[in-house]
């Protein structure tokens, strides 16, 4: 029997401790430093597409005021907003930022399996946020394509940056999923192989279990991505017809014949719709552990929270053209596209049950970690409700391409995951710099990001009930639309820009904390998973000191009856405080 | 999408039979459904070997979603196939030997035989370097016989196909190399044993997505 | 404490403002009722997910928030709860699932007895056919489109000849007929919208889709484009009108066929030059415009823009407004052409001019203009030579002094804001965009260097 896993290498300890700055903060192979590096990197683009919205919200609030906002910017901004806020905010930040921080130290390993790759995939990471960047400064600018970069517009005239900006982005996305790829197959072999004695899977935190998920769909579906970006550059460097079919362009007949932009849209709702549960599912597994600490409570249903997780993931796969009812695509299609998604469901809902009900009968603490918990509950559910009005393929049709929308799939995977990312942020920030945020300025930051996107996405619904158009400059006079709309849209705007502004109380509380911050201690929630463990806090390299931790229960023994604290961490032997009782369930 | 769904399907499915395998039945809260002794890795394997069985999946989405995009894109009234140069079938002989050699060269470095290592890997490395010229060698007849990119979506397939197929085969010489360069500077057959078995792994998979694609190609 | 008070607040507020909210479905002036029956139900469905799960939450909160001395219960799991959950989900699903599969079956399932036109988009505005007396399309092809056979019509089809041409962004439909839209685009993908139809489609390019509904209340419509086609894309809208039967006969027999328009005279020079007479007066002997009387330079300018022009001022589309005082005096002039051969024959006759530049008469910040002319160039061309395609005139190389009045009406609403004026809505959209006088110079100043 082959017993290679770097867990077990107790000996090596010692064995590569940086020691320049360079080596320590730069190119460090350390997976916390690497884990703050993707964070650090994904809030500054995070806060540029939160920048973007700002401006492009001013003119839909306030059409026509604002010269340094025109039809070219805007659709620039509104792309460029939706691709950073996905792909380079939530899914870095969840996979590069938390799956690198938690993985090692919730499963009891020294570190990813391959760390060099790990700080390539980081490096590799920053050249494509650059590229990104670099688009908007190229002649013609970004691409104004919408964070779809649908063929033929994407890459033909009448759209902004179809000169420079379009090949970029491709570039750019083609640069993360390499970068992606490289983070992956660490995260994939390192929750399989390095975890330390007693960590089987099924005592694995549900932050894990979201983490692996979501990385095995991005492992799966990022390819898709990556093949119609080939094939679209291809369409517009050398003049293939993967997707042009022929049309004209500027007046004037094209040279391409044939192609099928319905083709594009295949494969890239194949790897949109799993790209939303790459963002949710970590975010599933992160708030479930929130509410298990903060209410010192055993997540309740764990195994159907690992099924439902695994579950989602697999469905995922079968759902995507329900973002493409109203297409083109073959009618029939709707049917099964309607049926699956609507399964998909039952094992959302559950997860949402099973919160509710680890809340139940707690001992709720309201720290700031808990409030973003809670919010995120509310807010996930009108999120998850409101997508069963779209998915349903017959409510889709007055539906698709409004507001409702944007309002919708801002509030189950911008909104919802936000609330989560700060919820963690809070969580460990304890554990990453070893102090404690302010508590007061948190809960400032929380209440005026909850009510402020409520207040924001939850009117945005009812101006799509009304039949706005999404990705529209202004709407001018319209017979359809009462003029109360538009001072309705000016509310929300004013929302958008508090929400804005509040995330500045959010900056100042982490940079200042950082220094002034009261020491935390290694424990401060009295939690029970393998990270609030460590000999150091914040943890040294190599997280565990001399000996590997051993586990011998589950992350989830808050109170237990006869323990003597509400906590029991998971490396208390079974003989030194007994485990939970079996619940009489027959398995 | 059809075939990519298939092959996925197979993909999630095994994913998802092995994790309810490993799930069913424990209650996590219950200390006896889990002994503390054992251990770690799920998959008694190495690390790299894991790795390279997820790398697999990936680049078998990859070009699952390509076949996928060509039979889908291949219904359209424009498609016009191109004839496949003769060469490519000598090309994939060659590609089937570096495949058998680097499999015997497997075997040798598993059992230890150092002295069919170097000669092993060596021309296992020379036939795929031959592979791929090769290949271009059919590009620029295909181009000679004016077979462009963008004339017809048929032979912009041919070379996108080829050319992701190339890159892959590209990315495995590198390994390849880097062992080599080790074997030759005198190495012994331990260090460089993994490597090499990993490589015929990739190597094996290759061939098969070549003949894949070939058929594939050929047929329509 | 605050947190729970939040959440029931919350959910409160939700429903009142659900309830209460002015901004909803507009009114239904379709047969798609059954669409607005499912999305009722899902309402009630979810609506009752999202205040149970909420309120019991907040309840949780208050109940259960930690107090000195409290302890959490241990509860690994529930079998038979999360059964019944998993249950009741399921029906709930089912009952939002039913009703929407049924009505997406007729949606997919045309009737028999619709009739059918054609919408076609482009970048970016919208024009259709009608098949004819035959009831049958002829066939179109995107690789014969020019501007001078924009539907791409295949001139040796028979079916083809008969078919109604509609090069305008509004159609009339009869009122309680069904109809099947088909759909097809001529460049990129667009997605033909009625709010009050409920239904829509996009259109893509290579292929044809449809939608169908029976329009039920006679009224104005507005089309839009909700699917992303470029940089105008808000400003691509069209009308449906839903007429009495009698009124959309008139209507159909107001448009030409294809072969009505291929026989359509090209217009008279030498006829042209007698009616010229009256526009000399203003516009000069050689069109060359005249500044002191207002009178733009109309040589050179292209020949579809001025008769459209002309058009919208006989129509009282354009020179209508109280505050466009030198368009109210082009009116009358307009009204003398008494038909479209007069008009094609003017035309004819000022495109025999001799086209220099005019003189450049405004001052501005070019490198400004510049930057501002980015968003222009999408429609008029980099070089400002208009493009006929989007219904873009030429500015370069024309009177200055006019593009400054003509943006500065537009701005301000004095043209460009009749309904049926749909190219000039558009260019009220950009218009707005500039917004002062000082930046119009800028941009104008810009384009005299073109």
């Amino acid at each position: 029997m082959a017993y290679v896993s770097i867990a077990d290498r107790d000996h090596e300890v010692e064995h590569h401790d940086p020691q320049t700055f360079i080596s320590k903060y730069v190119w460090s192979q350390d997976h916390k430093v690497i884990a703050i590096q993707y964070g650090a990197l994904a809030i500054f683009i995070g806060l540029v597409g939160m920048l973007l919205s700002s401006m492009f919200r001013l003119q839909l609030g306030f059409p026509d005021t604002f010269q340094f906002i025109n039809p070219e910017n805007y659709l620039q901004f509104v792309s460029t907003h939706g691709m950073i806020m996905v792909i380079y905010l939530l899914t870095a930040l969840f996979l590069g930022g938390f799956g690198n921080y938690l993985i090692p130290l919730q499963l009891g390993s020294r570190d990813m399996v391959f760390p060099f790759m790990n700080m390539l995939s980081v490096w590799v990471y920053a050249l494509s946020v650059l590229i990104l960047i670099a688009s908007f400064f190229v002649p013609g600018g970004a691409t104004g394509a919408g964070w779809t970069l649908y063929p033929p517009q994407a890459i033909s005239q009448g759209t902004p940056g179809v000169d420079m900006g379009i090949i970029l982005m491709l570039l750019s996305l083609a640069v993360f999923i390499v970068a992606f790829t490289m983070g992956g197959l660490n995260y994939v072999t390192t929750v399989l192989q390095a975890r330390c004695r007693g960590m089987t899977l099924m005592r694995m935190p549900l932050s894990i279990w979201g983490i692996f998920m979501a990385t095995i769909l991005g492992l799966l579906a990022f390819p898709a991505l990556l093949v119609s970006a080939i094939m679209m550059l291809l369409d517009r460097l050398i003049g293939t017809s993967f997707f042009m079919p022929a049309m004209m362009a500027a007046g004037e007949v094209t040279d391409h014949n044939g192609g099928s932009p319905v083709l594009f849209q295949h494969l890239f709702w194949f790897f949109g719709h799993p790209e939303v549960y790459i963002v949710a599912l970590p975010a599933f597994g992160i708030v479930s552990d929130l509410l298990s600490v903060h209410a010192r409570k055993n997540i309740f249903g764990y195994r159907m929270m690992v099924w439902a997780i695994i579950a989602i993931g697999g469905l995922s796969f079968i759902v995507w053209a329900h973002h493409m009812y109203v297409s083109g695509m073959n009618p029939y299609f709707g049917f099964f596209f309607a049926t699956t998604t609507l399964i998909i469901a039952v094992p959302t809902a559950l997860k949402v049950y099973n919160w509710v009900l680890t809340l139940w009968q707690g001992n709720i603490h309201l720290r700031v970690p808990m409030l973003f918990a809670i919010a995120f509950i509310f807010t996930f559910t009108h999120g998850g409700l409101t997508g069963l009005f779209l998915g349903n393929v017959t409510i889709d049709l007055p539906l698709s391409d409004t507001y409702f929308v944007v309002a919708h799939f801002h509030m189950v995977m911008g909104v919802s995951p936000v609330l989560v990312v700060f919820g963690a942020i809070y969580h460990w920030y304890p554990k990453m710099t070893g102090r404690m945020y302010n508590e007061t300025l948190g809960k400032w930051h929380f209440w005026l990001t909850f009510l402020g996107a409520y207040s924001l996405y939850l009117p945005m619904h009812y101006i799509g009930f009304l039949g706005v158009p999404r990705r529209y400059f202004a709407m001018g006079n319209t017979d359809f639309m009462p003029d109360s709309a538009i001072t309705l849209n000016s509310a929300m705007t004013i929302s958008a820009l508090i929400i804005a502004a509040s995330q500045l109380i959010f900056l100042y509380n982490i940079i200042v904390s950082l220094k002034k911050g009261e020491p935390s201690g290694g424990n401060p929630w009295k939690a029970t998973s393998l990270e609030w463990l460590t000999p150091d806090t914040p943890p040294k390299h190599g997280n565990w000191g001399h000996d590997l931790p051993v586990v011998h229960r589950w992350a989830y023994d808050y109170s237990v009856p006869g323990a003597p604290d509400d906590f029991t961490p998971q490396t208390v032997p079974a003989d030194v405080v007994p485990v939970g009782r079996d619940h009489g369930v027959d398995s | 999408m059809y075939i990519t769904l298939v092959f996925l399907g197979v993909i999630m499915a095994t994913i998802i039979w092995w994790l309810l395998r490993q799930t069913f039945n424990t209650q996590p809260w219950v200390s006896e459904a889990a002994d503390s002794t054992v251990s770690g890795p799920s998959i008694d394997t190495s690390s790299k070997s894991v790795a390279l069985t997820t790398f697999l999946a990936v680049a078998t989405s990859v070009f699952a979603l390509f076949i996928s995009a060509y039979t889908i894109r291949m219904d359209e009234p424009d498609w016009r196939p191109l004839a496949e140069p003769a060469l490519l079938w000598a090309n994939t002989v060659v590609l089937i030997l570096a495949s058998v050699v680097y499999h015997w060269t497997r075997n040798a470095a598993v059992n230890g035989v150092q002295h069919r290592i170097r000669p092993g890997l060596t021309i296992a490395g020379a036939l795929t370097v031959l592979f791929l010229l090769g290949q271009l060698v059919a590009w620029r007849q295909l181009l000679a016989a004016g077979y462009y990119a963008d004339a017809n979506v048929a032979n912009a397939f041919f070379y996108l196909l080829t050319a992701v197929h190339g890159l892959h085969m590209l990315g495995g010489l590198w390994v390849w190399f880097s062992s080599t360069i080790k074997v030759w500077t005198g190495a012994d057959s331990d260090s460089v044993r993994l490597s090499i078995e990993l490589c015929t792994v990739y190597w094996h998979f290759l061939l098969l997505v070549w003949i894949v694609l070939f058929g594939m190609l050929l047929s329509t | 404490m605050p947190l729970a008070i939040a959440l029931i607040l919350l959910v409160v507020g939700t429903l009142v403002f659900h309830f209460l909210s002015p901004w909803t479905f507009t009114p239904l002036a379709s047969n798609w009722s059954q669409i607005d029956d499912t999305i009722d139900i899902t309402f009630v469905v979810c609506g009752i997910v999202f205040v149970a799960v909420n309120l019991f939450m907040a309840y949780a909160v208050v109940k259960y928030r930690a107090k000195e001395g409290s302890k959490a219960a241990y509860d690994p799991e529930n079998k038979k709860l999360e059964t019944i959950l998993t249950i009741v989900t399921a029906v709930g699903v089912a009952a939002m699932l039913t009703p929407g599969l049924f009505v997406w079956g007729e949606f997919v399932d045309v009737p028999d007895d619709a009739m059918e036109i054609e919408a076609i988009g482009q970048q970016w505005h919208w024009t259709y056919r009608l098949p004819g007396k035959d009831g049958q399309f002829g066939n179109v092809d995107s690789l014969r489109m020019t501007n001078d056979n924009p539907f791409g019509m295949d001139p040796d089809d028979p079916l083809g000849q008969d078919d109604v041409l509609v090069y305008n962004p509004e159609v009339h439909l009869p009122v309680n007929v069904p109809v099947k839209v088909n759909l097809r685009s001529k460049d990129v993908l667009h997605d033909f919208a009625v709010a009050q139809f409920r239904v829509k489609m996009d259109l893509v390019p290579g292929m044809e889709t449809y939608l169908w509904f029976e329009p039920t209340v006679t009224g104005s419509y507005e089309v839009l484009c909700e699917e992303l086609c470029g940089i105008a894309h808000h400003t691509m809208r069209g009308a449906v009108v839903v007429d009495e039967q009698a009124d959309f006969d008139a209507w159909l027999a107001s448009n030409p066929t294809y072969a009505e328009t291929q026989v359509a005279s090209s217009g008279n020079a030498a006829l042209g030059a007698a009616q010229y007479a009256v526009c000399a007066a203003c516009h000069g002997q050689q069109g060359e415009g005249l500044q002191a009387l207002n009178a733009p330079k109309i040589a050179g300018q292209s020949p579809w823009y001025l008769k459209r022009q002309i058009q919208n001022y006989k129509a009282g589309m354009r020179g209508v407004h109280e505050n466009d005082i030198f368009g109210k005096q082009m009116a009358p002039m307009a009204a003398t052409l008494v038909n479209d051969a007069a008009i094609d024959n003017v035309i004819a006759h000022i495109a025999t001019f001799p086209d220099n530049p005019s003189p450049a008469t405004v001052d501005g910040d070019v490198a400004n203009g510049q930057r501002l002319y980015n968003t222009c160039a999408y429609c008029h061309g980099k070089d400002g030579a208009g493009i006929q395609a989007i219904n873009a005139p030429r500015m370069a190389g024309m009177t200055d002094w006019y593009l400054v009045n003509q943006l500065k009406n537009f701005r301000a609403g004095v043209r460009g804001q009749h309904p049926q004026d749909f190219y000039g809505k558009q260019m009220g959209f950009m218009g707005r965009t500039i917004h002062s006088d000082e930046l119009i110079n800028d941009l104008v100043a810009y384009i005299n260097t073109l």
